[in-house]
């Protein structure tokens, strides 16, 4: 797992942090993420994220469970086990709308969490570095990545002048990390301990 | 709001359109009624008459839905509507006079004794039916033209009374006070529609004036059955006209964030039309039950097999795969498309509704049904341009008019 540098900032209200976004980006850093306590409207764009792609793949997941369900029933009541129901034809096809559509539901909704845990690089046993635990609370956490020409320094000067009300330098592991740092790295050597 | 047009004018090409389809709708009126109305066949009459009932009852349906979107969404608060809510509310000027025509149908239906329609209405043939004198407390002339009356007189009313208060929306800018006390009048206002919606369109009336054409045929589900298709017809006709503004250079704070709203309206009710349309034809295809599959016998398996499923393939797989996209709702061009395929295929849905079971032996859907469409469509197109030239196109004073411009989906 690859360890990296972060410049943290913190900002106290949505309105402060909105000007902020925009002055990063346009400045040219690379944001990495930005934390907030609730769901912030148009923040997504502000941060020029791009549209998500996860509910392509519960359609592809929700069709997936029609033919698996429709082909499924259909196999079992005219080839596998003719049963006579009622006097029903063997396929009935209105009787199995009901299934085939709970079972479109069932791989669309359980494919789309799976999927997304995946994408967020959430599964059990992974940690999860926490950059402020004050962004599920009250406060407004914006990370930004540093890359080899970025003064962390200046960076921090440059959130500060932004409105950022804290900010810090972290050096954290991102993606999938199992809550181990490199051998030659201590735990938690960076981590400011951050009184809430 | 200096350069916000809130005045609409008329364009001259679209009053000639809508005169135009009146005109031709006009000529099959009075051909039809000649050639079929009056004459002396029985079939000739039920077609005649079955036409014009449908196509009034869908028009008044439609245009009621208007009235029936804005309380609703004004009973949950809603803010987002405001900047647009001037045409559901010209749409639903037309429901006293679409209210009055179907009034003067169903009148002369019930009043002339026409009894191929109406099987109740004959009162020898339901004395001896112990089903149909069960039901007579429901299903007699007298409770058909009180509760009709009631019915129309009523949406008129309570629908004018809630366009009068948006009035006020553009008289001067209100203090706090004063909005909160406006948006409180709306809501008992919007609430006494909702209710009066409730009890008709989304119970008695369908069944009433529909279903009652089976007389021995019932299901609960009908008036909701109904509802759904008046309904998702109603928000394509919004979506419509929103465009046809937009294209003129009127509507500047309306944008595709509304659009994209108004067509998830589109598309959930279509899905949801779909769910009481399946939920109703599974029961009585499974239960196989003579009385219940009676209505169903010659649609699946009689000559309206074509419509039938013409039918659930625009109202259900279009909708579905069409408007599922987020781009395809935010897309003028598409949702235009599928707003007009809606409001066709719903028509086509109450088509097969009436004359499904008064002409079970043939299908005769020709010059009559669209001339006579062609004559509601004309009347909605010039009483709704006029209805939105007598007033301001936006609510400017409307407290929750800057929701609506800030909205985003």
């Amino acid at each position: 797992m690859a360890k990296k540098k972060f410049v943290v900032g913190c900002f106290n209200d949505e309105e402060v942090l909105f000007p902020a976004v925009k002055k990063v980006r346009t400045a040219g850093y690379k944001i990495h993420d930005v934390y907030t306590p609730f769901a912030v409207h148009g923040l997504d764009h502000a941060m020029g994220l791009r549209e998500t792609s996860l509910h392509t793949a519960g359609f592809i997941y929700g069709i997936t469970g029609t033919t698996t369900a429709l082909s499924c029933i259909s196999w079992i009541f005219t080839k596998d086990w003719p049963l006579n129901i009622g006097g029903k034809p063997h396929f009935a096809l209105p009787a199995w709308i009901p299934i085939t559509f709970e079972l479109t539901v069932l791989f669309a909704a359980v494919g789309m969490v799976l999927t997304f845990c995946y994408i967020s690089q959430l599964a059990p046993f992974v940690k999860k570095h926490h950059f402020h635990a004050r962004a599920t609370d009250d406060l407004f956490v914006m990370v930004i990545e540093c890359t080899d020409t970025t003064n962390a320094e200046d960076l921090k000067a440059f959130l500060a002048s932004n409105g950022a009300v804290e900010t810090d330098i972290q050096v954290a592991e991102e993606g999938w990390w199992f809550g181990r740092y490199d051998k030659d790295e201590m735990r938690f050597e960076n981590k400011q301990i951050v009184a809430a | 709001m200096a350069s916000i047009r809130l005045q609409f004018e008329i364009p001259g090409k679209l009053k000639t359109w809508s005169l135009g389809l009146i005109g031709v709708g006009l000529v099959a009126l009075v051909f039809g009624m000649i050639t079929k109305g009056f004459s002396s066949d029985e079939h000739e009459q039920v077609h005649f008459w079955g036409t014009l009932m449908y196509n009034t009852i869908f028009w008044t349906l439609v245009t009621n839905a208007s009235m029936f979107f804005i309380c609703v969404t004004t009973l949950a608060m809603g803010g987002w509507q405001q900047s647009f809510r001037r045409i559901p509310e010209a749409i639903s000027t037309l429901v006293p006079i679409f209210g009055a025509i179907t009034f003067a149908v169903l009148l002369y239906v019930v009043l002339t004794d026409k009894h191929h329609i109406y099987h109740w209405l004959d009162t020898a043939a339901v004395a001896k039916d112990p089903i149909l004198t069960g039901k007579s407390g429901f299903l007699n002339a007298k409770f058909y033209i009180i509760w009709t009356t009631l019915t129309i007189g009523f949406w008129s009313f309570l629908g004018w009374r809630m366009r009068q208060l948006s009035n006020e929306a553009d008289v001067e800018a209100m203090d706090h006070e004063t909005g909160l006390k406006f948006i409180f009048r709306n809501t008992v206002r919007a609430a006494l529609f909702t209710v009066w919606f409730a009890l008709t369109v989304g119970s008695t009336v369908p069944w009433l004036w529909i279903m009652s054409i089976d007389a021995h045929w019932y299901s609960t589900m009908f008036s909701w059955y109904t509802f759904a298709s008046s309904f998702v017809s109603g928000m394509s006709l919004i979506a419509l006209w929103l465009i046809y503004l937009k294209n003129k250079g009127y509507m500047e704070l309306t944008t595709q964030e509304h659009l994209h709203d108004v067509g998830k309206f589109m598309f959930a009710f279509s899905i949801f039309w779909t769910y009481l349309w399946f939920s109703q034809y599974m029961l009585i295809w499974y239960a196989n039950i003579p009385e219940e599959t009676v209505y169903f016998k010659h649609r699946v398996q009689g000559p309206y097999k074509g419509i039938f499923f013409l039918n659930l393939i625009i109202n259900f797989l279009c909708p579905l795969l069409i408007l599922m996209k987020r781009s395809a709702k935010r897309n003028y061009t598409l949702v235009t498309f599928m707003a007009v395929l809606i409001i066709f295929g719903h028509w086509i849905d109450f088509y097969q509704m009436v004359m499904g079971s008064l002409m079970k032996e043939s299908v005769e859907l020709g010059w009559l049904d669209f001339g006579i469409l062609s004559f509601f469509v004309g009347m909605m197109i010039f009483f709704v341009a006029r209805a939105l030239a007598s007033k301001p196109l936006i609510p400017k004073y409307h407290p929750f008019l800057k929701e609506s411009v800030i909205h985003t989906v």
